[in-house]
């Protein structure tokens, strides 16, 4: 059941991600364009050989994304998606990508998240203050609209900082255990070019004495909105084996999806990545400890956490202890987020979770540079959207 | 720029629910197949989408399932009430919704707290269902 594990990441663009971008701003189709034209060149593969694409949303279209974009690349697909999953689309991209092609429905498909700024718009008119209401609903008949946005319940920071508030009372909360995981992951970062944070580590007393911004969540434990982008090409086994690159393959995936709303959660500190998780290591049939890496979504530190036990690390409620238990260093004995993660990087709107993908493939190509895992073979991969209320897992291995 | 409040677009479904707390009292759904309680009101069961769900008048008491205190707006509409005391509340039929506190210090919150409704009426038409501890100088 699931997938053979016969397509595999080939190939990848991921540019800086920077917190004050300054070159000349383009639309999201066009960077779309550059992405994917960077990624291929980097499989060295020419456009002619794409027939699909998995996309997000575009700022230029609300509807019809997929065939915008296509129009655009000027290259007719057999395969066409739109992943609306919010931080899980990068997952949930790859893993609808690597179907596509073990259905032999395409050969080479690309799934690019830009993430930099967009001109602005000459005509724009006066700003609507319901921008403000971002990831929730307020259109007429929206449970948001009538349920939540009255309240203020908003900002993810909000949604995710009450289940680090709910996780506490049950199972205990460890500050220093968190602040030790943006430790290692800046640590990390300052080794990563690519990172708005290179070369720019902290202190665990850095971490604990930032600003708090929800309680319990601080400053220092939260993304930093940043430009950025990334693109992939999945290709198929014929084509992956003789592309430069030693090929990632995509050999098993999970999703889950709850609610919108943590309100609504069955149980706030259970988190839907344990099923997609588990689905995912069935599906490539191999065991936690046979794992090399883990790039796991970390809009927040409590995303980390809940991740490592949801997926099967540790067991639930010793997240904390384990944290502090092991190195998650790209030279430990349990490495998080060798990139530096989205916290050490920088989160480059829809482009955060692809960072995560990118890593895998990276780790298991053996191009990490600075920061490479020792013979990386098998890499676990998460992607968290909405307020854990939609999530998917990967598995990428080597050869 | 100003911020009005938003307040809540009221479907057909949650009619009894708005008008209840107008006059201070809670309503809740329940199937009449599972007995399942249901918040927010639909029209159908989340349990077993039955279609045929009864209003009942209910304490509104319940629990303190968690909450942050934001100390910076989650939306410039809400620079008044900052620090945000954001709650989800579980009431004693077991449904849980997303309320604000109100008339208790943010270092007094604890998970599991018993609270009890405040009905705040915002407007003539609005009155929104808040939460605070029994003998608070708001309740
Ligand atoms: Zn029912």
């Amino acid at each position: 059941m699931g997938l053979k594990g016969t397509a595999a990441i080939v190939g990848y663009a991921e540019w800086p991600h920077v917190r004050r971008y300054t070159d000349e701003k383009r639309f999201t189709i066009d960077q779309w364009a550059e992405l994917t034209k960077l990624a291929l060149d980097d499989a060295e593969l020419s456009v002619d050989r794409v027939n699909g694409i998995v996309c997000s949303e575009i700022r230029e279209a609300d509807m019809f994304t997929p065939a915008t974009i296509v129009e655009y690349l000027g290259r007719p697909v057999n395969f066409a998606e739109r992943v609306d999953l919010g931080g899980a689309n990068p997952v949930g991209m790859i893993w609808r990508a690597a179907a596509a092609i073990e259905l032999g429905i395409a050969d080479v498909v690309v799934c690019a998240t830009p993430g930099r700024p967009i001109p602005s718009n000459p005509n724009r008119g006066p700003v609507d203050p319901r921008r403000y209401f971002q990831s929730s609903s307020h259109k007429w008949g929206s449970p948001q609209a009538e349920f939540e946005i009255p309240f203020g319940n908003l900002a993810q920071n909000c949604g995710y900082a009450m289940i680090a508030q709910r996780y506490a009372a049950e199972f205990g909360y460890q500050p220093e255990a968190l602040a030790k995981l943006v430790v290692h992951q800046r640590e990390s970062a300052a080794l990563n070019p690519l990172a708005a944070f290179y070369q720019k580590p902290v202190t665990t007393d850095d971490v604990l004495s930032s600003r708090m911004i929800a309680d319990p969540l601080r400053m220092l434990e939260i993304v930093m909105p940043v430009a950025g982008g990334g693109g992939v090409v999945v290709a198929n086994k014929e084509i992956a084996d003789q592309c430069p690159h030693s090929p990632a393959w995509i050999t098993g995936f999970g999703e889950h999806l709850t609610m919108k709303t943590p309100t609504f959660a069955q149980d706030l500190c259970r988190s839907p990545v344990g099923p997609a998780s588990e689905k995912a290591f069935e599906m490539a049939g191999i065991s936690r400890t046979e794992i090399d890496a883990c790039e796991i979504y970390d809009c927040y530190t409590i995303t980390v956490l809940l991740t490592i036990e949801d997926a099967g690390f540790c067991n639930k409620g010793d997240g904390m202890q384990f944290i502090q238990e092991h190195d998650l260093g790209f030279d430990g004995d349990f490495p998080v987020n060798t990139h530096g993660g989205q916290l050490g990087m920088g989160q480059a709107g829809a482009a955060g979770g692809m960072t995560q993908v990118i890593e895998g493939a990276r780790q298991i190509m053996g191009r990490a540079d600075d920061r490479q895992v020792r013979s990386c073979q098998n890499v676990y991969v998460s992607g968290t959207g909405g307020i854990m209320s939609e999530q998917a897992a990967l598995i990428l291995q080597g050869n | 720029m100003e911020f009005e409040k938003p307040l809540p677009l009221q479907s057909p479904a949650a009619i009894p629910f708005w008008k209840a707390l107008q006059e201070e009292t809670v309503l809740l759904q329940q199937c009449d197949e599972c007995s399942h309680w249901v918040f927010y009101p639909r029209n159908h069961c989340p349990r077993n989408l039955g279609n045929s769900l009864t209003w009942r008048e209910v304490s509104g008491e319940g629990v303190l399932y968690s909450y942050t205190v934001a100390r910076q707006p989650t939306a410039p509409h809400f620079a008044d009430e900052v620090p945000q005391l954001l709650a989800i509340v579980e009431l004693k039929e077991g449904v849980r919704m997303t309320s604000t506190i109100v008339g208790v210090d943010p270092n007094d919150l604890k998970v599991g707290m018993p609270l009890v409704p405040y009905f705040d009426h915002v407007t003539d038409d609005v009155t929104l269902l808040r939460f605070t501890v029994r003998n608070s100088k708001r309740s």
